[in-house]
């Protein structure tokens, strides 16, 4: 999962991606734009049904052109108010016709602190190690930069 | 993820089932071959992969259905080849997803921020 040009906060591992992003907004609003689930879905673009509840699913339809016909379903774990969230999803579901309900959730936790003038939002991402589809993805990327190579060989030797 | 930024990649639906053909570790080192070896006939590419001939010529059919190999006639045999292309675009594809967090993190503090 490896980005090509990382802020200096950014980590990604096989297992996590980490991001930290400093917002000039208060604490208090920062908070409602994360755990209200009508404000979470106007940033992120879902149209979730009902409000985020400790230990409880909830879902809703994406609403980014062209991912209208995906389902959003997140399991909500913790809400430690103004301080951490967190909650469990499918990464990678984009098929409408499967069933990921029996595959392994990554765990998404957005960590807040208060700044000069601002918010410092944590936000990790991880579990990706269990989720079959991202194992598949890194041993491509592992094989990448041989294939690169020897592409390159083969593109001399035809030319 | 809008259209247009995501047209020279592959289309969401259409990276599940590639990625599905990936999950094998057969398929993973017959790619591995291909890459390293260029075109080469179900006979070169059965040597030392410890499964039978049949086997390998159902999983190449596999790749094949991704578009991530396609044969050849070479003289009187077949041959296999890596399709390149096809590869470059699941690459921005995994590059995509990656990015997916940056443009959430971005659209909050937009959010967050045009309200004060």
């Amino acid at each position: 999962m490896a980005v090509k040009t990382p802020a200096p906060n950014d980590t990604t591992s096989t297992d996590r991606i980490e991001k930290r992003v400093v917002l000039r907004a208060p604490r208090t609003r920062v908070w409602r734009a994360l755990t209200n689930a009508e404000e979470f879905g106007t940033w992120f673009r879902v149209k979730l049904e009902g409000a985020f509840t400790e230990g409880r699913p909830i879902r809703g339809q994406m609403a980014i052109p062209d991912y209208e016909h995906l389902t959003l379903e997140m399991l909500i774990e913790r809400i430690d108010a103004e301080r951490y969230f967190s909650y469990r999803w499918h990464p990678y579901a984009v098929d409408p016709a499967a069933d990921y309900s029996t595959e392994p959730t990554t765990l998404v936790e957005f960590t807040l602190e208060e700044t000069n003038g601002g918010t410092a939002v944590t936000i990790v991402e991880s579990g990706f190690d269990r989720i079959p589809v991202a194992r598949q993805a890194e041993a491509f990327r592992m094989n990448d930069a041989g294939w690169t190579g020897q592409i390159k060989h083969l593109e001399r030797y035809v030319a | 993820m809008s259209r247009n930024k995501s047209a020279a990649a592959l289309q969401l639906p259409d990276a599940v089932p590639l990625f599905a053909a990936l999950g094998d570790a057969t398929r993973l080192r017959l790619l591995g071959r291909l890459s390293a070896g260029g075109a080469l006939s179900i006979t070169r590419l059965s040597e030392g992969a410890g499964v039978t001939r049949q086997a390998i010529t159902r999983h190449l059919h596999a790749l094949g259905d991704v578009g991530l190999v396609r044969h050849a006639r070479r003289g009187r045999e077949r041959v296999w080849d890596l399709n390149r292309e096809r590869l470059d675009r699941a690459k921005r594809y995994l590059d995509q997803i990656a990015a997916q967090w940056d443009d959430a993190a971005e659209r909050l503090r937009a959010f967050v921020e045009d309200q004060e």
